[in-house]
């Protein structure tokens, strides 16, 4: 029986939070092809626990114990993907630092082609038909992948569906691998905040803010989004070492899909429209009304951002109740 | 030390995409070729490890047609000292573009061999991680700090909501980001030294592989949106349209 | 503002495919470098009335100064026109700028390789190269601008040296420079055949250099007066191979050539400023590129553009072959900082009242292209120039 397997990422016990768009991807991908869904974790120790997992909504949840496994341990995982490949029409990881790690290398293993921030599949055939931006977003590929694919799926590009049954749980072996690249620590960041990657919101700063500490105008707001929002940042920014590189959107930064992008100061290079055109809302506050960010944004406030702000962020924690 | 980097020739960023004939490429009429710019920061850590280890070699590798060369002497005026030109056309297929570096890097002695975290023009992600599955070496891609003391390397890399650090043996391959290092402009004297540097060109075939590009779009426009109004005032107009027209509060 | 980063020159003719390949690095390096570097500090630098020396170590490790002598003295050796287009670039950023760089390759580095001995060669032009010695060029007198040859400065021989004398006005880098190239009469006050050359430490007692204030143009640069009252310099600050009013002439024909390509940057910057600003600026609900006027004007801009650009090239192609004149130079300074100057004044026009604030570039070249109208030859000597050599008569 064919299946596709979707390598899900933990860490400290916690499924990583793109796990149900990546299932719903993998099911996307199942359905198509008459096939069942399997997930599989890595970890250190027992993970019957794991939280989340049992409502993932994958037919069968595979779990990899070992105790390298403790930090992330891209070997041992290759390997033991790796092992049991042969039964996968399709192996999906999600496209974050982690997953983008791990996909090229399975691949390579494996002797399978590889697409990399996949944001459409579907079945073709006896390929799998993946759509992928390429040019920063500026044009948008479609690549058949032949034979077994491994595919890493974009965060925010294919919709999380309600979880299905809870699959049962069965422990893999682990085979025999070295272990070449030893990850030592996690090291948190400064403030504990969400990757601007990976942000349901993100709140971008460029060069109208004048000066660095006026950032916190921009905290202020995301803040009211709790968890969710993140700070972004133009390369200009970035560049005059205002904010770390973390935070730079666009072209030689990250790329992101959120489903609302707040564009703070930020005139709208080419370079940083390429890295957020897809998110689902945008909004540009710019005192100068003829700033390219308004041809993108679906609404715009003409003003000073100083006075903006303080009553954007009031009048949004208001309407968040 | 011997450090390998892999580089690559893709459109300025600043480059306006417009598509070929065929709808599976780019058409590149009147448009610019740099180095990548993410291999800059492999070309840049290359340097300064052999300059701070006062001994080693440092190697430019780039598969391509001729027009790749003037992009290798961009990295030997940064000062790489020798290239390798691997004369030929990649694949769609990142795994067969793979397998010919691989080939070639392969019993190359290279301590390290560096690679930029991605090209910005396919954004394949790929090529550095499985050239270093196909030489079994030890591999870290993105990464944003890189220190080399006695046969291993430190690196750290940015991920979601946290730095990972980790360690390996040498030989091994590394994927460069941004933030490892800010990349030297070539001065004037390393342009004409460049000239006089070793450029050795190497046929080789890469195989079709089994990616195939079905067609290259430029994404749809994004619907024209609209001024809500001037300063402050104009606040309560948006947040009304952010929560009954987009219904993202 | 307005986009400098992504500025990518200006080439309606594909000029690009005239140059070769180490031409285009040369000029893609120093664009990028005047980008990254100097377009985000001129604005201010300007505003104060300040050289920004801060660029120096920079443009030196670049290889800027002198880059067209050889490189068994440090520098890089390369063609005239690389050299051009490094001044073209240079001036893209600012006029101020690339008068520094000119100063220091073609009126001391230049004369020091021309006119110099081997030990001067080997000791002045790899310190000069480097930036570790900044140089100026002392020929304009107060009263003798246009006519040189009419200078007062004068070089009395001692037994042990030379003691020189006299006044030395519009010194680019006088304020900064640690060594200046002091042209002065060796006989009597009316033959300008005795001018020679001098290689004068600024630190060498009775050598006093302080700032002209209260300039409106080229406030990015320093402008110095020059006093020289009994300054002994030893015997070998002579550039031997100096002689009459034909050797500084010569070093102002090197400058003049990477003038002639300055300018044509100037006008690429406002040009690309103007342009961008046309595309974007809506005015009765649609861009002001959109109206007649301005895309006449874009038009008009990029046609003097491009014919500048081809005389520069042509020019340099002269100059490596060893056959450019001193007449040719004068054509091309003449027409192009002419050029510049027109188109300057349009794109600011074009940017409306945007156009008078600094944020934008236009007006500062503007004001900057005026002195460089003036300087090294005025536009009408030039004119007088060519009046001569097309006629036989010198009208001047």
């Amino acid at each position: 029986m064919t299946a596709i397997l979707a390598i899900l990422e933990q860490r400290d016990g916690a499924l990583r939070k793109g796990a149900p768009e990546l299932l719903a991807a993998a099911r996307q991908l199942a359905d198509a092809a008459g096939a069942t869904v399997d997930a599989i974790v890595f970890g250190a120790a027992d993970m019957a626990g794991l939280d989340g997992l049992g409502a993932a909504g994958a037919d069968r949840v595979l779990t990899a114990t070992h105790a390298d496994f403790a930090q992330y341990c891209p070997d041992g995982i290759v390997a033991t993907v790796a092992a049991l490949a042969g039964g996968y029409r399709a192996i999906l990881t999600a496209a974050t630092a982690t997953g983008k790690d791990l996909a090229p290398r399975i691949a390579a293993r494996i002797g399978a082609p590889c697409g990399m921030d996949v944001t459409g599949l579907a079945l073709q055939g006896d390929a799998i038909r993946v759509t992928r931006p390429v040019y920063a977003g500026k044009a948008i590929q479609t690549v058949d992948l032949a034979g077994t694919a491994v595919i890493a799926v974009r965060p925010g590009a294919i919709a999380a569906t309600a979880a299905g049954k809870a699959g049962a749980m069965s422990a893999v072996e682990v085979p025999a691998f070295t272990r070449r690249l030893t990850v030592r620590e996690v090291r948190a960041p400064e403030q504990a905040t969400v990757d601007v990657a990976e942000a349901r919101v993100v709140v971008a700063g460029g060069r109208g803010l004048g000066d660095p500490k006026h950032f916190a105008l921009l905290e202020e707001l995301a803040a009211v989004f709790g968890g969710d929002a993140a700070v972004g940042a133009s390369r200009a920014v970035v560049d005059a070492g205002w904010i770390g590189h973390g935070h730079q959107v666009g072209q030689t930064g990250k790329t992101v899909a959120p489903e609302l992008y707040f564009a703070i100061g930020v005139s709208g290079a080419i370079q940083h429209l390429a890295g957020m055109r897809t998110a689902k809302t945008i909004v540009a506050i710019n005192r100068d009304k003829d700033a390219p960010i308004f041809k993108v944004a679906d609404y715009g406030i003409v003003g000073d951002l100083f006075e903006v702000m303080p009553a954007l962020t009031e009048a949004v924690k208001k309407a968040r109740g | 030390m011997k450090i390998a980097v892999c580089i690559r020739r893709v459109p300025d960023t600043t480059a306006k995409i417009t598509i070929a004939g065929g709808g599976t490429a780019i058409d590149p009429a009147g448009v610019k070729f740099v180095i990548n710019p993410y291999d800059e920061f492999a070309v840049e850590a290359a340097i300064a490890l052999k300059e701070a280890a006062g001994a080693g070699e440092t190697v430019t590798i780039a598969l391509g047609d001729d027009s790749v060369q003037e992009t290798i002497r961009t990295t030997l005026a940064m000062g790489i000292d020798r290239a390798v030109h691997l004369q030929g056309t990649g694949s769609a297929d990142g795994l067969a573009t793979a397998r010919v570096l691989a080939d070639h890097l392969r019993g190359g002695g290279y301590d390290l061999i560096l690679f930029g975290k991605l090209a910005v023009d396919d954004y394949g992600q790929q090529v550095g991680p499985m050239v270093a599955e196909l030489l079994e070496l030890p591999c870290a891609t993105a990464i944003t700090a890189l220190e080399v003391a006695d046969g291993s390397a430190t690196v750290e890399r940015e991920i979601e909501g946290g730095t990972e650090v980790a360690t390996c043996p040498l030989p091994a391959v590394l994927t460069c980001d941004k933030g490892l290092n800010t990349p030297r402009l070539p001065g004037l004297k390393g342009i004409m030294a460049a000239k006089k540097k070793p450029l050795e060109v190497v046929p080789v075939e890469a195989a079709a592989g089994q990616a195939t590009i079905v067609s290259l779009a430029l994404p749809p426009e994004r619907p024209a949106g609209r001024i809500v109004g001037e300063g402050a005032a104009a606040v309560p107009a948006l947040i009304e349209a952010l929560t009954s027209e987009a219904k993202v509060l | 503002m307005a986009g400098s980063s992504e500025y990518t020159g200006v080439d309606f003719y594909d000029m690009d495919s005239l140059l070769s390949e180490e031409e285009r690095a040369v000029r893609d390096t120093v664009r990028q470098w005047v980008t990254e570097a100097l377009i985000p500090v001129i604005g201010p630098a300007y505003i104060e009335g300040r050289f920004p020396k801060e660029l120096i170590a920079g443009m030196a490790e670049l290889g800027l100064f002198g880059a067209n002598l050889p490189e068994e003295y440090g520098c890089a050796g390369l063609n005239n026109v690389a050299y051009g287009l490094i001044m073209q670039e240079l001036e893209r950023g600012d006029s101020g700028i690339r008068s520094f760089a000119s100063v220091q390759g073609a009126l001391v580095m230049y004369p020091i390789h021309a006119f110099g001995s081997e030990e001067q060669k080997q000791y002045w032009l790899p310190r000069l190269a480097s930036g570790e010695e900044i140089g100026c060029f002392g020929l304009t007198e107060p009263d003798f601008g246009s006519n040189p040859g009419g200078m007062i400065t004068t070089a009395r021989e001692t037994a042990d040296g030379w003691v020189l004398n006299g006044t030395k006005m519009w010194i680019t880098n006088g304020s900064q420079a640690t060594v200046a190239i002091v042209w002065a009469k060796t006989g009597a006050i009316d033959d300008p055949k005795s001018v020679r050359g001098f290689i004068v430490p600024t630190s060498t007692p009775g050598f006093t250099g302080k700032d002209q204030h209260g300039k409106l143009s080229l406030r990015a640069s320093d402008t110095s007066e020059l006093h020289l009252q009994d300054v002994h310099v030893p015997k070998d600050a002579l550039l031997p191979h100096s002689g009459g009013m034909k050797s500084p002439l010569k070093c102002l024909t090197q400058a003049r050539y990477g003038i002639a390509w300055g300018g044509v940057g100037a006008a690429m910057a406002c040009y690309d400023e103007a342009r961008r600003y046309a595309m974007n600026r809506v005015m009765f609900d649609r861009p002001i590129a959109a109206t007649q006027l301005q895309q006449e004007r874009l038009a008009e801009m990029l046609t003097e553009i491009t014919k500048g650009q081809l005389l520069s090239l042509q020019l340099g192609r002269l100059k490596d072959r060893g056959t450019m004149t001193p007449q040719q130079v004068s054509l091309a300074k003449r027409n192009n900082v002419n050029m510049a100057c027109e188109v300057a004044r349009e794109a600011r026009r074009l940017l409306g009242a945007n156009g008078i604030l600094i944020e934008y570039h236009s007006m500062r070249h503007l004001a900057n292209l005026e002195s460089v109208y003036t300087y090294e030859g005025t536009h009408d000597m030039h004119s007088l120039i060519l009046g001569q050599e097309i006629t036989g008569i010198a009208a001047y």
